[in-house]
């Protein structure tokens, strides 16, 4: 008979196929445990040499088990089908197996086993070549396949929490040991793997405070989510990493699963034990199973494994197991090591009797227990329990051998955690109740077990040198005996080479039934205790943890955010192509022609009209104070203080090792007040930067850093008709070169704003630069585009600017420089022999090194021809008989105003080499390029200030070559779905909504904050992380000497104060601010904020999602958020993307 | 994932913090008469501690720079001190 049913369905069936075959289980079943309904014994094939297997066990635990499922069409590859609920329509296929299980093509391998031993690959299949082996041999082995249309959608939440005490198992010790804690006034997030909580108490039984066990762990656990502590169950704490951060997996049925991150001020593991197999010969044959897992399989799913049964085993827990399979109806027999080992009712015993001998190639038919035969169809192996101590483990706790118990059991206990229950070591429920409600901070008696049990009493029984016989120690990466005494011959003797030498223990499974065996068969094989042996390392995760779970929702767009400008919208209206330049999204250029087309298009227009280009991104970082002269000049290679206020300069920041960081433009607006303008790349770098040198070095009470760069939206106008464009914009700015000369900026107001009108010029054209605040920005562009109608204005994207940049021989950091460029090596050198104070790099530009003649020096590279040097291309010296790298080209174009190429590059000694020819390789092509300097258009600079008006074609109009006119364009504006339309953006959902809040007055404080308060703000309410703060003037705390004061309207006032004190910007435009509430805002802001959002912490900063935030409360249900606006609309996506529930 | 004690926000995510270096070294001054060994000494030598290790740490979300006793075998974080007073 096969295995059957013990009790009537409850509820409809559910069909599925295994292998093709239709089968029908029933609700609450898993997968094996319908297979095992099914009498369906073969469920897989192994690993390499594609023996059947039957299920071995009813938990994590399972080796054997693996199937691919598919639902849905979808296939989850590798599921262990032990706990996996089943569903209807589920089709389930064995892995490693073809066409079926049952009839595996493959199985011809296990003849050819004595020559592909452990580690057969190392020394096999050798010559000629092992790769002419390797694709057959890796086909022929492995697991189940990955589905190529598998991609699950990304929505899976990641939850931040905290607890006062973590209890990682709800079992009879874990229920105790949270009952406990919870009565001592502590929160308590209590964890189970299991669909319900109760561990052991379900299948194994007991009574508990004088009602049944299951019943017991129900109402215990009811109690505690009563009282508002968590009960998670289906959830596994997979991993413990740095200062007790606990991972765990939670799968929700009908929904997607979630991470769980918890920070538990104490952690309780309660996780049990696993049963481990005997080793005796063919121990792995279908129907070899776990005793215990027999037992769950009849009390849980009503499943009798087998109608006659042997059960061997070495300890006392099978006898329970014996009588139940017994009373259930199958007729058992006994087989105990130990010499004293009582019979329960009903069943056969033979004492001191071990297996000798398994019959049945596809499955047990008989067994051969002390010389005597026994028919049998199932036979339930118990060898011992080996406690689960992977989370003790991981938290770097050492473990100990004990002998009475034959297992490892946590040592000496590892701070702010405790290890109760059968995964100490404490068997037997009154036991473990007690050392639960012990480990819990229980006072008093513990929860009463009434029922009188024996011990549990173990002989050991490990493997044994020089068995006979295939004895199986790993199922699922087939390891056996001989192959652990085969790397203990080759002398792979310590348990870290046994496992990577045979692979024991490195599974889906990660050795959970075997390691314990591994090593003791090493330890008799090498004549070394047990403990002496010792155990591999333990590493999360604890069980298969799909990729899904640990990405959370950073992915497509949710993933590395680019910042988005504030004219985006009308940027795509225009026409744009978007890429991403420096963190940001930026046009390349407009228009539908190709690239080359469009391209060479505006940077020739733009040499005759006048080009308006969205500069937003260039840092504004404002230092401000009595001392902020002193930290620009510090941080700059070029003195700055020097400059009269009004006064723009160009200049290089250098790291400590003389290296060009960035460079840039300061403008100083007065001796307490500069405007530090770098590439959009680096602001954060320099506020950095910045920061640190005003703490490091300065009087910090002296000099202010506040990064302005969202607050101001930058439009340059450039060409010959820019300034014509700029006057009759209106702005009150006397622009005649008199009053307005290049390398200066003045104030004026656009539509009542202050507009600073900047002249500096990155395309060697007359410029301006209008800066406003970023929520004038669309009225400013509409004006400009309206202006500059008759004067042919046109929008002007990043790589037209990068080539008319490159005309000219301006760098750009970080593409023109490399790790090792210096300032000299551009040709500057002036503040390196002139200045006598200290600034950032200095002594690192009189090293032999940074003196040495042949550096690689930044040089213009001039080709006959039409066609580009490519980029990256290396100039080569072939002096030395061989092929020697002097430099490579770093920028390079076809200049539509010159008509001919030209490049930019580093090459050595190339100042002094003006003039001389070098050799160009690129991928094998050797081309000739003149060494030449960098400026190639205008070299006088006339054009800079030359009079308005249109310009003649300075070049012959040539088409542009090398991008194929009708490729698409590589368009990054296609992955960022455009911005929200912010007037109408609002979300409501359960239990939580979310808007954005406009017309906040926001101003950037710094300094003494006090005074600062009494000055801009009296009667303000401070407010720090997650704190309450219901009406206006609010005070955010950002820092210890920086506040965000926050009002309900817009301030206006100066854009900038140096207080007494103290400083202040406008920060109006800089935060976008949403407000989110509800009654589920705590859950959603639990997947935002890693940060203790209950610590009081004093500063309302904090990331969110990966970005930095300001996060506050106006009500207790209703909480502020200010984002960085170029941040705004990735983090409303995160929002409006956020899955249900 | 490491927890940080910022002197000012307090306890916050590894992931809210940069290494600033370690702590006490002070910069060679003036360049004039710094010799090349000291300052690569400087700009390069570490003591790299195993074991108790004293650094500077900064916090990016509130940009304070700060002394943090640490372990790099254990990592645990002994403690950590700001090297400024307070505003107010």
């Amino acid at each position: 008979m096969s295995p059957k049913r013990t009790d009537a369905a409850a509820g409809a069936a559910i069909p599925f196929t295994f292998d093709g075959r239709h089968h029908e289980g029933r609700a609450g079943d898993t997968i094996a445990s319908a297979l095992l309904a099914n009498g369906v014994r073969i469920v897989g094939r192994s690993f390499k040499y594609h023996r059947p297997r039957g299920i071995w066990g009813a938990w994590t635990e399972e080796p054997n088990a693996l199937v691919d499922v598919s639902l849905d069409g979808r296939t989850t590859p590798n599921l262990r089908a032990t706990t996996e609920p089943l569903v209807a329509g589920m089709a389930v296929r064995s892995v490693n197996a073809y066409p079926t299980a049952e009839g595996d093509r493959g199985a011809f391998l296990d003849r050819f086993s004595a020559f592909i031993p452990a580690g057969f690959y190392y020394k096999t299949f050798l010559w000629p070549d092992w790769h002419l082996f390797e694709p057959r041999i890796r086909a022929m082995a492995g697991l189940g396949r990955l589905d190529p249309d598998n991609s699950p959608a990304a929505d899976w939440p990641q939850i931040n929490a905290t607890c006062d005490v973590l209890v990682v198992g709800a079992g009879p010790a874990g229920l105790a040991a949270a009952m406990a804690a919870a009565g001592a006034g502590r929160s308590v997030i209590l964890i189970d793997d299991r669909p319900q909580a109760g561990g052991s108490l379900l299948h194994r039984g007991g009574t508990v405070d004088g009602i049944p066990g299951a019943e017991w762990a129900a109402r215990v656990a009811g109690e505690l989510a009563a009282d508002g502590h968590r009960v998670l169950t289906d959830t596994t704490a997979y991993g413990i990493y740095d200062h007790d951060l606990v991972c765990a997996w939670q799968r929700r049925p009908g929904r997607a699963d979630a991470l769980w991150r918890i920070r538990p001020k104490r952690i309780v593991v309660g996780a049990g034990a696993i049963e481990r197999p005997l080793v005796f010969a063919d121990n792995d044959r279908p129907g070899v199973m776990s005793a215990d897992a027999a037992l769950f399989y009849l009390r849980r799913h009503g499943v009798l494994v087998g109608s006659r049964i042997v059960v061997a085993a070495n300890n006392s827990s099978a006898a329970a197991v014996a009588g139940a399979l017994a009373a259930a109806g199958a007729s058992v027999t006994l087989a105990d090591l130990r010499a004293d080992a009582t019979a329960p009712e009903g069943v056969a015993v033979r004492k001191g009797a071990a297996i000798e001998a398994v019959h049945g190639k596809r499955g047990v038919e008989a067994v051969t227990v002390g010389g005597e035969r026994i028919e049998a169809d199932a036979l339930l192996v118990s060898g011992g329990w080996t406690p689960t101590v992977h989370l003790f483990c991981q938290a770097r706790g050492k473990l100990r051998y004990d002998d009475a118990l034959a297992a490892f059991v946590p040592g000496d206990p590892v701070d702010r955690m405790a290890v109760a229950g059968a995964a100490n070591g404490k068997s037997g429920l009154a036991v473990a109740l007690a050392d639960g409600w012990k480990a819990g901070g229980g006072e008093g008696a513990p929860p009463d077990s009434a029922d009188t049990e024996d011990a549990y009493r173990v002989v050991p029984a490990w493997p044994k040198a020089g068995a006979d016989g295939r004895q199986w120690i790993d199922l699922q990466n087939d390891v056996t005996l001989k192959d652990v005494a085969l790397a203990a011959r080759e002398n792979f003797r310590s348990v870290e080479h046994l496992k990577r030498y045979t692979t024991l223990g490195m599974a889906t499974d990660q050795g959970k039934t075997s390691n314990m065996n591994g090593l003791a068969a090493m330890a008799s094989i090498t004549g070394r205790s047990i403990e002496a042996t010792g155990t591999t390392t333990y590493r999360p995760p604890f069980v298969p943890v799909p990729f899904g779970v640990v990405a959370g929702r950073r992915r497509g767009q949710l993933f590395n955010p680019v910042r988005r400008l504030v004219l985006e919208d009308a940027h795509r209206a225009a026409g744009a192509i978007f890429r991403e330049y420096g963190g940001w999204l930026r046009p390349a250029w407009y228009g539908n022609g190709s690239e080359a087309e469009e391209v060479a298009r505006e940077a020739g227009l733009a040499r005759q009209t006048v080009g308006i280009l969205d500069g937003s991104p260039l840092g504004k970082i404002e230092v401000m104070g009595p001392d902020a002269g002193a930290l620009v000049d510090f941080n700059s290679y070029s003195t700055l203080s020097s400059l009269k206020p009004g006064r723009i300069r160009y200049g290089f920041m250098l790291t400590e090792g003389g290296v060009v960081y960035d460079d840039g433009v300061v403008s100083k607006v007065s001796d307490e007040h500069y405007i530090v303008s770098c590439s959009s790349g680096h602001v954060a770098g320099v506020v950095a930067r910045l920061e640190e040198w005003r703490q490091d070095r300065f009087d910090p009470a002296r000099v202010f850093v506040h990064n302005s760069t969202l607050q101001w939206a930058t439009l340059t106008a450039t060409g010959p008709r820019s300034r014509e464009l700029v006057a009759a914009l209106g702005l009150g700015v006397d622009l005649s070169d008199a009053a307005l000369p290049h390398m200066v900026f003045a104030e004026g107001s656009f539509e009542g704003g202050l507009a600073r009108v900047a002249r500096v010029s990155f395309t060697g054209d007359r410029s301006y630069e209008v800066s406003v605040a970023s929520s004038q920005a669309h009225r400013l562009l509409a004006a400009m585009l309206e202006v500059g109608r008759p004067l042919g204005a046109f929008p002007l994207g990043s790589e037209a600017l990068l080539l008319l940049r490159a005309e000219k021989g301006y760098l750009i950091a970080g593409k023109d420089t490399d790790g090792t460029t210096m300032p000299q090596d551009l040709g500057i050198t002036g503040p390196r022999d002139k200045r006598r104070d200290e600034f950032v790099g200095k002594r690192s530009l009189f090293t032999d090194n940074a003196r040495d003649e042949a550096r690689r020096q930044f040089v213009g590279l001039a080709v006959d021809g039409a066609e580009p040097l490519p980029t990256g291309a290396h100039g080569v010296d072939r002096s030395g008989g061989g092929r020697r790298s002097i430099g490579y080209v770093t920028s390079s174009y076809f200049s539509p105003a010159l008509g001919h190429p030209i490049a930019l590059g580093l090459i050595e000694s190339g100042l002094s080499r003006l003039g001389e020819t070098v050799e160009v390789v690129h991928l094998g092509r050797a081309l000739m390029a003149k060494i030449v300097a960098p400026c190639a258009f205008d070299p006088e600079g006339t054009r800079l200030s030359a009079p308005d008006g249109a310009a003649g074609t300075t070049g012959p109009d040539r088409p542009a070559t090398g991008v194929a006119a009708k490729a698409p364009p590589f368009d990054r504006g296609k992955r960022w779905a455009p911005l929200p339309d912010w007037r109408s953006a609002g979300l409501v959902r359960d239990g939580w909504t979310a808007k954005r809040v406009p017309g906040l007055g926001q101003t950037l404080v710094s300094g003494r904050l006090s005074e600062a308060a009494a000055a801009l703000c009296t009667g303000a309410t401070e407010v720090g992380l997650f704190g309450i703060a219901g009406g206006s003037p609010r005070l955010v705390r950002i820092a210890r000497d920086r506040a965000l004061i926050v009002r309900d309207a817009p301030t206006g006032g100066a854009p900038a104060t140096n207080g007494p004190g103290f400083v202040a910007t406008r920060a109006d435009d800089i935060f976008a601010v949403f407000e989110l509430g509800g009654p589920g805002l705590r859950g959603l802001l639990a997947e935002m904020v890693t940060a203790d959002l209950e610590s009081g912490s004093r500063s309302a900063a904090v990331l969110a999602c990966g970005v930095p935030i300001l996060l506050y409360r106006t009500a207790p249900d209703r909480a502020r958020l200010h984002v960085e606006a170029a941040h705004a609309a990735y983090l409303w996506r995160w929002l409006e993307t956020r899955p249900a529930g | 994932m490491q927890l940080f004690p910022c002197p000012f926000c307090g306890s916050r995510d590894e992931t809210e913090f940069h290494f600033g270096g370690e702590a006490g070294k002070v910069r060679p001054e003036p360049a004039g008469e710094t010799d090349a060994t000291r300052w690569s000494r400087y700009l390069h030598v570490n003591a790299n501690p195993k074991g108790a290790t004293s650094e500077i740490w900064v916090h990016d979300t509130c940009g304070e720079f700060f002394l943090m006793e640490r372990d790099t075998v254990s990592h645990a974080v002994t403690g950590s001190k700001s090297l400024r007073a307070e505003e107010r």
